[in-house]
């Protein structure tokens, strides 16, 4: 065999601009790149000398698909910042809101995005003339976890409710009721796609990495906790650039994420969340993982599909029993006073952890913002991964080869326009 | 349209994915819009990628780079029909900040190493390129919208999206005015209608995510917020949104910021 060069120029039925390249010498694989080439937007540039307050809806513009992970990141962060607490009716309202987006964002990936490729079908929308039940279940599941960021959130995309110190208005009681049946059929039906996704014929493959998400003793982990890892590790969200570092590689608009102790990747989101946190899952989301024989650590990251099931499971439970909850009244929000100082914060977004770390002066602007996405940091490791594939399927043909990298990094639900606040740049004067 | 269904495509320039994801968030109708239609080109949705020509294409996003600035053209020649759906994609997006910045101050200031990919000074919206069929306004645009206009251009009738102020649909819902009430800033007044007055009923402000409105007169509500007691530094700020690119609320933020420190 001499050289043998793979290209696949868009990846399809992921979030974002990104492509892949591979490049074999005989035996031996020279190289293996995840491409992004999804156009920066530098919002780390934009979010200084804005109002602190700007920041949830600034930052949420960054993902379409997750904007109320990069509102969380950003008001927990600002509010350490300003050394205000929240009431835990507003703590619990936002686990709510996150609750509404794991559906909807978890939803949408298995049902049109991921489950085709198992299936053998281009497209969810395909899927759905053979399969019209289970797209049509997914389709609903999707659309409770946007009525739910509707209500809560304003609207589902960009949400605009979420504020610094808490929410503008809490909804009334009889507005989170209403939701309570589709949330009941709701949580039946994700155990059924759960179990309809665990069913499916998943590629052999071990990887050796290192889960990292948070923890947190009381909860499945979603706005609080120390960072946990695989390894045995605990490290505090105050540590967390001291203990990950990014690196630029020349073929991606993201930096890539190493642990400093170890030099390697390691990998974020719902498969190392369930791993290092499955005594957290609520009831019925935890008999479902023993049900359908969920290893103590599962390492196929083709099974991440399952994760996300179990994860939406857990997001319909811990929900409807917020939604039940007759106590959530209280004021909306706390009220605070300009201070200058640092504050850094990383909750789980649905693709994994989501750091973020700001500066404000004494009028409350922002000095500096630093956002590290899950997407940026999972992509060394998804480039590990995909020279484990290679080199097992060495003998197959260019297409069928491209083919198993593409279902792979899908696998990985990458989210591209996340992933590219970083990029060094040369500006083109025309 | 071409014999057979039309064939539909979706692209994607700066952007957040937000307004294309409003076409898959569209459960309900999501279905049947993919009968009604040929899905040939949508690459968060489908692996099936064909070339053109297209009957109707989206296009979500600003044009930044070089490389996209070509992109956009072949899209044009490739389709009948072709749709801007956003913020970015009408206006430049949140990423047009830059533009009147001293960009390469602005980059700098961020990325110490030279790089890898060459960008555009600005962040420009998809009709300072190419010629634009029809624009959805919004950041993000609304999903009824948006299957309202396919639906229209498939019966072959002018799309029915209104023009007019926030402020119009907030008397419709019956939200008490929060600058009256409460003295909130709050760009209703000159912003298109097309959230149904979100904001206000949430108990905010509007902060102008569908653009200026037809036929505002913004310098009566800059000069209102002045004598409610905000800075010009502050207003300026405030319409440097998701449209600070429109030339509206560009030109007025730009004027309030020259008399920034001047007196009265």
């Amino acid at each position: 065999m001499g050289d043998r060069k793979i290209k696949v120029e868009t990846l399809t039925r992921v979030e974002g601009e990104g492509g892949l390249f591979i490049r074999m010498s005989g035996e031996t694989i020279e190289e293996v790149r995840l491409e992004i080439y999804e156009p920066p937007r530098l919002f780390e540039a934009l979010l200084r000398g804005r109002p602190l307050e700007d920041a949830p809806d600034i930052t949420a513009r960054i993902c379409g698909i997750c904007p109320v992970a990069y509102q969380m990141s950003s008001v927990h962060a600002l509010e350490s910042a300003l050394e205000v607490t929240v009431s835990p009716e507003i703590r619990r309202l936002r686990r709510l809101l996150y609750c509404g987006e794991w559906i909807e964002s978890h939803g949408l990936h298995m049902h049109l995005l991921h489950a085709p490729d198992f299936l053998g079908f281009e497209s969810g929308l395909e899927m759905a003339k053979q399969f019209p039940e289970a797209v049509n279940r997914g389709l609903r599941l999707k659309k409770h976890g946007n009525q739910l960021v509707d209500l809560l959130g304003g609207r589902a995309i960009h949400p605009v409710n979420v504020c610094v110190g808490g929410f503008y208005r809490i909804p009334r009681r009889n507005e989170f009721q209403k939701l309570i049946p589709d949330f009941e059929w709701g949580l039946n039906a994700a155990m059924e796609t759960t179990r309809w996704v665990a069913g499916f014929d998943f590629p052999e493959m071990v990887s050796d990495c290192e889960f990292v998400s948070l923890s947190h003793p009381d909860e499945y982990p979603m706005n609080e906790g120390v960072m946990k890892s695989s390894l045995g590790d605990v490290i505090e969200v105050e540590q967390y650039e001291e203990e990950f570092e990014e690196r630029q590689v020349p073929h991606s608009t993201a930096l890539q994420a190493f642990r400093k102790s170890t030099g390697r990747p390691y990998l974020l989101g719902p498969l190392s969340r369930i791993n290092l946190n499955r005594d957290q899952l609520f009831p019925q989301a935890r008999k479902l993982a023993d049900e359908i024989g969920w290893e103590p650590v599962c390492r196929n990251p083709h099974k991440a599909i399952i994760a996300r099931g179990l994860e939406i499971v857990h997001a319909y439970e811990e929900g409807l029993s917020i939604l039940r909850d007759q106590h959530l009244a209280g004021k909306p929000r706390e009220t605070y006073t300009p201070q200058a100082g640092t504050g850094k914060s990383a909750t789980e977004a649905p693709r994994g952890t989501l750091y973020h770390r700001y500066e404000i002066d004494d009028q409350g602007k922002i000095v500096e913002a630093c956002i590290v996405p899950p997407t940026s940091q999972n992509q060394a490791q998804i480039e590990v991964d995909l020279k484990h594939v290679v080199s097992e399927s060495m003998g197959n043909e260019e297409t069928e080869l491209a083919r198993k990298c593409e279902n792979l990094v899908r696998a990985y639900d990458p989210c591209i326009s996340c992933s590219t606040h970083f990029l060094k740049v040369t500006i083109d004067r025309h | 349209m071409s014999v057979g269904k039309p064939r539909l495509a979706v692209f994607k320039f700066a952007s957040c994915d937000g307004c294309q994801l409003s076409l898959l968030d569209a459960e309900d109708q999501l279905l049947s819009v993919a009968d009604a239609l040929e899905i040939v080109y949508f690459p968060e949705a489908t692996s099936r990628m064909e070339a053109g020509p297209y009957d109707i294409s989206l296009i979500e996003g600003s044009i930044t780079t070089p490389h996209d600035a070509t992109r956009i053209q072949q899209i044009r020649r490739d389709s009948r029909f072709l749709m801007t759906i956003g913020a970015c994609a009408t206006s430049g997006g949140i990423q047009a900040l830059r533009n009147g910045a001293d960009s390469a101050e602005f980059m700098r200031s961020v990325y110490a190493t030279p790089g890898y990919i060459e960008v555009l000074e600005h962040s420009t919206p998809i009709a300072d390129h190419v010629a634009v069929d029809f624009e959805l306004r919004g950041c993000p645009i609304n999903q009824y919208q948006l299957i309202e206009v396919i639906q229209s251009l498939l019966a072959g009738r002018t799309p029915r999206t209104p023009g007019h102020s926030v402020c119009l649909d907030c008397k419709r819902r019956g939200t008490v005015c929060v600058t009256v009430a409460q003295g909130i800033a709050c760009l209703g007044p000159v912003t298109q209608s097309g959230c149904n007055a979100l904001c206000p009923s949430y108990n905010r402000g509007c902060y102008g995510c569908f653009g200026p409105a037809s036929q505002i007169n913004l310098v009566s509500l800059t000069s209102q917020m002045e004598q409610d007691g905000a800075s010009r530094q502050e207003i300026s700020n405030s319409l440097q949104n998701f449209n600070n690119n429109a030339p509206a609320f560009r030109e007025e933020s730009r004027r309030l910021q020259d008399r920034n420190g001047e007196p009265d």
